[in-house]
């Protein structure tokens, strides 16, 4: 088979849609980590997220409304979360597991009226571009909004966390929430705010699978996106630049097989579906091995609650 | 007080349960057991359409979705016999086993299975849809329009069915343009949108100006839009989804078959049956063809529909080969039930191997 430029061109630009969602709910749900929780729910907050931005969009015909009201889904289920772990120290990982299974729960019941119903078109950007030149100009126009959004936002992530005092602040709840509270900060507060800004991110997540991806809805289409985004954080080993590769390689990993498949390769597809988690454990072996390196990749409170604070 | 509060509350229920089962004793009541979400809006789906219209004839209907194909269908079997149900239907291939089993302890209880083949007691049917000669149409539609001649196929998992689907197609799109090549992609999943638009679009890529899905989504058809090329509706009538991709759909009807069995329940005509019903019998529909579509492929697409319709043409007419060479189906004569039911080879123009 020749291999095209353009065609080459047309493959990243598939990978790179396709990781959009990756990106965004893990570039959310590593700032909540980066305080110190460990929220689980991801899955179930992104659910929310789709089904709340299609719904809002069908009924109100208003793609903004919809964008921004499935960020604001997303803080809310999210404020549970964060009431039940924050104010009432609930253990993590059980109440983000809830939380998975009640997003699913919920936005099927919401959903019941929504299948069966097409999605609006949503715009692209730099369409005219798009053939000017070979290879570049597929990769870099024509794409969504919410696409550009989230090839900046590891970029901006990664400032925020180590150029900012907010970032400061975040990543000392996160390591130290005993030393964060001596110094006077509120860390119920701050982490209050990770987790709703986690939520937030996961909404939209959900919500360009449900309106730019595949605009549609039907019951359970996050398919499992949310857990490949929380063991792409655990992969990045806590590091927004790493969560963009990482996004690329796992959401590139079914279109690769998929290429591979139509030229006539074949590759045991359980395998791949199960490759994510494979190389996620793999990085958590070799990074467990350097106490060093835990040290400084793994926000040393993650996932234990604070009682403390008042 | 407590006491009275406890005793009243008993009767009520007691009155209840039998204001219930008197209500239930006197009409016909149908019960409907679903492998997927009715929200898929693909094979659960389009069986809850089914069982809308048996509601619409003036029957109680009542439904249980998401059954695993365990333990857990014949619990949810048996239940749905023990309330008052007076015919069930079993809607996936996997309740083979559990609705004989629990067709055997309720012998009044008439049990209606989808796409299986056993009926060990006289209380159990089997029936399910012709959708190969669908595909036909749709091969014949792909054979004449694709330019590049590389036609792409969304599939969904290995079994006879999928199988059967795939070379109905290719034999049809052949039989009109010898020099197509149809690649399959194997999604491995029914309904996931955003892995199934992948596929398609892995395949767009690739070159294929047409997308055929076994698969339940309606992702597949609006990549085709966004990309420009043709695509076809599965399991009922997509064409809102991607009015300039979809050229036609096939659509499962299960209605008329539905009304029609609990009105035989009701008027005590039911009996046993294996009834596996193509578009002659309207349970497998061609949505309306577009006018993208030139008038010429059109008509012919009409008459082939009559003829399948008819039995004139069927869609596996000898002579037929597999992969190898081998002859499956000899010239002049048509492939039986038993080989369909079991088909697990491509024939011959198919691309790649069957995955296990």
């Amino acid at each position: 088979m020749i291999i095209d430029i353009n065609f080459v061109g047309l493959i990243i630009a598939s990978i790179m849609a396709s990781a959009v969602p990756l990106i965004l709910a893990s570039c959310g749900e590593l700032i909540t980590e980066r305080s110190g929780v460990l929220n689980l729910g991801v899955e179930g907050m992104m659910i929310i997220g789709a089904i709340s931005g299609f719904a809002l969009m069908t009924v109100t015909g208003s793609l903004i409304v919809a964008v921004f009201g499935a960020m604001l889904a997303g803080v809310l289920i999210s404020t549970i979360f964060a009431f039940l772990t924050q104010t009432l120290i609930t253990n993590h990982v059980a109440t983000g597991l809830a939380l998975t299974i009640f997003g699913i729960g919920i936005s099927a019941m919401i959903g019941k009226n929504f299948v069966g119903i097409p999605g609006k078109e949503f715009p692209v950007l730099f369409e005219s571009l798009k053939d000017t030149i070979p290879l570049i100009s597929p990769i870099l126009f024509g794409h969504s909004i919410v696409f550009y959004f989230a090839f900046a936002l590891p970029f901006m992530t990664n400032y925020f966390l180590k150029k900012t005092k907010i970032g400061l602040i975040v990543r000392a709840v996160g390591d130290s929430p005993e030393s964060a509270s001596n110094q006077g900060i509120n860390v119920r507060l701050v982490r209050y705010a990770c987790i709703l800004y986690g939520g937030a991110m996961s909404g939209l997540a959900g919500s360009y699978l449900s309106m730019i991806y595949t605009p549609q809805w039907i019951e359970n289409m996050t398919g499992g996106r949310g857990w490949i985004a929380l063991a792409l954080v655990v992969f990045s080993t806590w590091n927004p630049i790493k969560i963009l590769i990482g996004a690329m390689i796992f959401g590139g990993l079914t279109i690769i097989q998929f290429h591979m498949q139509a030229i006539g390769v074949r590759i045991p597809v359980q395998f791949l579906t199960a490759l994510p988690y494979i190389v996620t454990i793999i990085v958590l072996v070799v990074i467990s091995r350097d106490s060093r390196k835990i040290r400084l990749s793994t926000p040393s409170s993650l996932g234990k609650s604070f009682h403390k604070d008042n | 007080m407590h006491k009275f509060l406890i005793r009243s509350f008993v009767s009520s229920l007691v009155l209840l349960f039998t204001l219930t089962v008197a209500a239930v004793a006197k009409d016909v009541k149908a019960a409907f057991v679903y492998i997927g979400p009715t929200g898929d809006h693909g094979w659960t789906y389009q069986h809850d359409v089914g069982r809308k219209a048996v509601e619409a004839a003036g029957f109680k209907t009542t439904y249980v979705e998401g059954v695993p194909e365990s333990a857990d269908a014949e619990r949810v079997l048996r239940q749905l016999a023990n309330s008052g149900h007076d015919v069930i239907f079993t809607t996936s291939f996997g309740y083979m086993n559990p609705t004989n089993k629990v067709a055997k302890e309720f012998p009044n209880v008439k049990f209606e299975h989808a796409t299986g083949y056993k009926r060990e007691h006289p209380n159990v049917s089997t029936y399910a849809a012709r959708f190969y000669e669908g595909r036909t149409i749709l091969g014949t539609i792909a054979g004449t329009m694709t330019k590049s001649n590389v036609i792409g196929y969304v599939a969904s998992f290995p079994i006879p069915e999928v199988i059967r689907g795939i070379n109905s197609f290719t034999l049809a799109a052949q039989k009109v343009n010898p020099n197509i090549k149809t690649k399959i992609v194997w999604a491995f999943t029914w309904y996931d949108p955003g892995k199934e638009a992948e596929a398609a679009k892995a395949l767009i890529d690739q070159g294929a100006d047409v997308i055929a899905q076994h698969t339940d989504s309606t992702a597949i058809v609006q990549m085709a839009e966004k990309a420009g090329v043709y695509a076809f509706g599965q399991a009922s009538d997509m064409d809102k989804f991607a009015p300039k991709a979809v050229l036609t759909s096939v659509e499962n009807n299960w209605g008329p078959y539905y009304v029609d069995r609990v009105k035989a329940v009701a008027n005590g005509t039911w009996n046993q049956k294996d009834t596996w019903h193509g578009i002659g019998d309207g349970m497998v529909v061609i949505s309306d063809l577009d006018s993208q579509m030139p008038a010429d492929l059109r008509s012919k697409v009409k008459k082939l529909q009559a003829d399948l319709a008819s039995g004139k043409v069927h869609s596996f007419t000898g002579p037929i080969y597999d992969q190898k060479g081998n002859l499956m189906v000899a010239e002049g004569k048509t492939a039986d039930d038993g080989m369909l039911a079991g088909m697990m080879t491509y024939v011959k123009g198919v691309e790649g191997d069957i995955p296990k």
